[in-house]
């Protein structure tokens, strides 16, 4: 690895939001909200700039850079200092981040324009920027903590924004809490690696593992801290087990569900597995438990994406799903494919986000499918964009979500065919749902309350949180939301480009092949491969076109069907619906016992038994010692002198005895 | 010659009888003289001392004490005589204003 380059742009870009989330944070109260707005974007876009600035000027010569801003710890030989570096990979973080960031903070401030908080809601945005930022320019395993904390704190903040609605207020703590069990893990990876190589600092610590030779008997060390990074990653990234914060997530507004809990923040898992590459590459069984996390989530939770009405929650269990196929990538050591996927997705899965932020908004805070319907010809801007994200997210080529599916469907199938089946069914399963919430928003006929209500009346009649104003019936969403939708349709088609002839994969090799043992990871496909892969290729896109042809079946033409469907498979169907009652079982296994067992052992049993009554008790000896020993102090003199010459005879019988001996 | 440990009994049964009398008795003047009852036992083991040991000492010591017993009577007595005006009465359980 070559020595870094100094750097000392690096160090803006994440001090930037902070600085807006600082200003907006502490004088938002009183300022207007165009000044507010201004703030937040100005320092938002500024970051962006600079990240640009950054990348024109990379080459991959003369990287990796990386600027030491200051000293942290110093502990003997261990030392972290706030560090920041920049190699191929965190570059291609960086500027979807501040990229897709920058596009969902423009989007903000049309979307929360009437919220009463709108000052707090920008200097939250902002905030997470910052963490966000640090969490992928950071050069050590602690730096990156912070980001990694601090993401979840903005996270749980903006998941709670509503905080007056009790459902979003307990999301967010859900979200909290689920996440640390994940950072539990992190953590101890942390102090392993800490106790065994004594640095967390990337290049020194790759440095050290990467002699080391694969654990391909038997699991060591590495597959250890391998598997403990995993469980971090699957809290963040919300894989199974852990994955049931991110569609109570939704409850929050929704730039905030496109922002972190789609494009950004829940890929900081991948990134970190990527980023640990060198770790899991040297743990063989800890990078299966990887590919197989990710595969039976992505299937797991896409079947869950079916019957779902809530337009939001539909993008949720499939940006788990997503997050699945990222991490099958990571899992089959196709690392690159992982990232281009992560970036391809932040591009359609934000779009759907905003898009559906904007039909939420349209129809007045309706979130439910069932009560829309017919909104092409209310909000044509808005179903275009959903359109090709749509058709992006399914594989439709040449979209982008084509190239990077294709790239890792076929990276999986030259490790197992396994793998490969059950992408292909889930990227079926994608298409179908996303296409049926395609039909069920902007197909067929408007099923909405301005439906029944009269058309000409345009009172203001009952409407949603997200919207303060009042509603006959749907409507556009104004230009500085639709902009940035539109920007993002246009990366969701071209973003896919930059993987043709392997580019991005090259362009990433760097970091992921130059480290790695020459014959380890050699490039799978051969020229004669070349057949099986447009072969996959061919059956991805056939895949996704019959999910497309399904949904169109069921939800265009034949509308009854769903329910008569729906009534057939009665039980399964219901399991469903209910998520397959995961929610319900973790309640049973987990937070049923653990709040019984903290009521009845914790709270009664040592804390009142013990604790409480070990004070109450002495205080209670106390007075009844005291009440008797008071009747003492009678007043009565003689009973004074009765004690006195009590205590003389008692010191006389005590000498005389001691006078005996 | 008488051993020292008759008056030394002496002593004691006088003084145990000063402290019952002081603790037993109600009036006044009683327990007055209980007290220099306690004392004249006390005396008498220090002279008693004296002459075994042949030292002045307890004997000069068993003068201040008589003086001091003398000063206590008479400021005593003048007491008691105050308390009788003012109560009228000689019991020292019916003396009771500083009591709660």
């Amino acid at each position: 690895m070559t020595p870094p380059t100094s750097n000392p742009l690096l160090w803006l870009i994440p001090i930037l939001p902070l600085a807006g989330a600082a200003i907006n944070g502490f004088f938002g109260r009183q300022s207007s909200k165009k000044a507010i707005s201004a703030i937040a974007l100005t320092f938002c876009g500024a970051a962006f700039l600079l990240a640009l600035w950054i990348a024109i000027g990379f080459s991959s010569a003369s990287a990796p850079y990386s600027f030491p801003l200051a000293h942290w710890l110093r502990s003997g030989s261990f030392s972290v200092d706030f560090d920041f570096y920049l190699d191929q990979l965190s570059l291609v973080m960086m500027l979807v981040v501040t990229g897709v960031g920058f596009l969902i903070h423009i989007y903000s401030v049309g979307y929360m324009w009437d919220d009463e908080s709108y000052y707090r809601f920008m200097a939250y945005l902002n905030l997470f920027m910052f963490f966000m930022l640090t969490l992928v320019l950071a050069k050590n395993y602690l730096m990156m903590f912070i980001g990694w904390e601090g993401v979840g704190l903005a996270s749980y903040l903006l998941i709670g924004f509503w905080f007056t609605k009790d459902s979003a207020a307990s999301a967010g703590k859900k979200a909290f809490i689920v996440n640390r069990i994940g950072d539990f893990g992190f953590l101890i990876a942390l102090f392993l690696l800490i106790q065994h190589f004594g640095t967390l600092d990337f290049p020194a610590l790759f440095a050290k593992i990467q002699p080391i030779s694969p654990e391909t008997t038997g699991a060591g060390l590495l597959t250890a801290i391998g598997l403990l990074l995993m469980v971090g990653a699957c809290g963040k990234s919300a894989q199974i087990p852990l994955y049931v914060w991110l569609p109570d997530a939704m409850e929050g507004p929704t730039p905030v569900s496109a922002l972190i809990h789609a494009a950004t923040m829940v890929t900081a898992g991948v990134y970190m597995v990527a980023r640990s590459h060198m770790i899991f590459e040297r743990a063989p069984s800890a990078l299966t438990v990887v590919a197989i996390i990710g595969t039976l989530t992505a299937l797991f939770t896409a079947t869950i994406g079916i019957a779902q009405t809530d337009i939001k929650k539909v993008l949720a269990y499939s940006t788990v799903s997503q997050l699945g196929y990222m991490f099958m990538a990571c899992g089959v050591g196709a690392f690159s494919a992982g990232i281009f996927h992560l970036m391809t997705h932040a591009f359609f899965k934000g779009l759907l986000f905003l898009a559906a932020g904007s039909v939420i908004h349209g129809v007045g805070g309706e979130q439910d499918m069932r009560k829309m319907g017919g909104l092409r010809l209310y909000m044509p801007w808005t179903f275009t964009v959903m359109g090709i994200a749509t058709l992006a997210i399914a594989g439709i080529p040449p979209l982008a979500g084509f190239w990077s599916k294709d790239e890792i469907l076929a990276q999986a199938f030259s490790v197992s065919w396994v793998y490969w089946l059950i992408g292909v069914v889930t990227a079926f399963i994608t298409s179908f749902y996303m296409f049926r919430l395609m039909y069920m928003t902007f197909g067929g006929d408007y099923r909405g309350a301005g439906a029944q209500a009269s058309h000409a009346a345009h009172k203001s009649h009952g409407h949603g949180k997200d919207d303060a104003h009042g509603h006959g019936e749907p409507h556009e969403s104004p230009w500085v939301m639709l902009g940035p939708l539109v920007v993002l349709a246009i990366l969701s088609v071209f973003g896919g480009f930059v993987g043709l002839g392997n580019r991005f994969e090259h362009f990433l090799d760097p970091v992921f092949k130059a480290a790695v043992e020459p014959g380890l990871q050699e490039p799978i496909r051969e020229a004669g491969e070349k057949s099986t892969e447009y072969l996959l290729m061919a059956i991805s896109v056939s895949v996704a076109a019959l999910g497309w042809l399904l949904a169109h079946l069921l939800y265009s033409s034949r509308p009854q069907l769903p329910a008569r469907i729906a009534e057939k498979l009665g039980g399964l169907y219901k399991a469903v619906a209910n998520k397959y009652y995961v929610d319900e079982l973790y309640a049973a296994l987990f937070v049923r016992p653990l709040i019984d067992g903290s009521t009845t052992i914790l709270w009664k049993g040592i804390d009142q038994g013990v604790i409480d009554a070990a004070v109450n008790d002495s205080a209670d000896a106390a007075r009844h010692i005291s009440d008797e020993a008071r009747h003492m102090q009678s007043g009565n003199l003689r009973s004074y002198a009765g004690w006195v010459a009590a205590g003389g005879a008692l010191v006389i019988a005590y000498m005389v005895w001691m006078g005996i001996r | 010659m008488v051993p020292l440990s008759y008056y030394l009994v002496l002593s004691g049964i006088l003084f145990v009888c000063g402290v019952l009398g002081f603790l037993i008795k109600r009036n006044i003047i009683t327990i007055f003289m209980s007290i220099e009852l306690m004392l004249n036992g006390v005396n008498l083991s220090f002279v008693a001392f004296a002459a075994q040991w042949h030292s002045l000492s307890g004997q000069i010591f068993v003068f201040f004490v008589m003086v001091v017993a003398a000063a206590e009577a008479a400021v005593g007595l003048a007491i008691i005589i105050a308390v009788y005006r003012t109560r009228e009465t000689l019991n020292v359980d019916q003396v009771n204003l500083l009591k709660l």
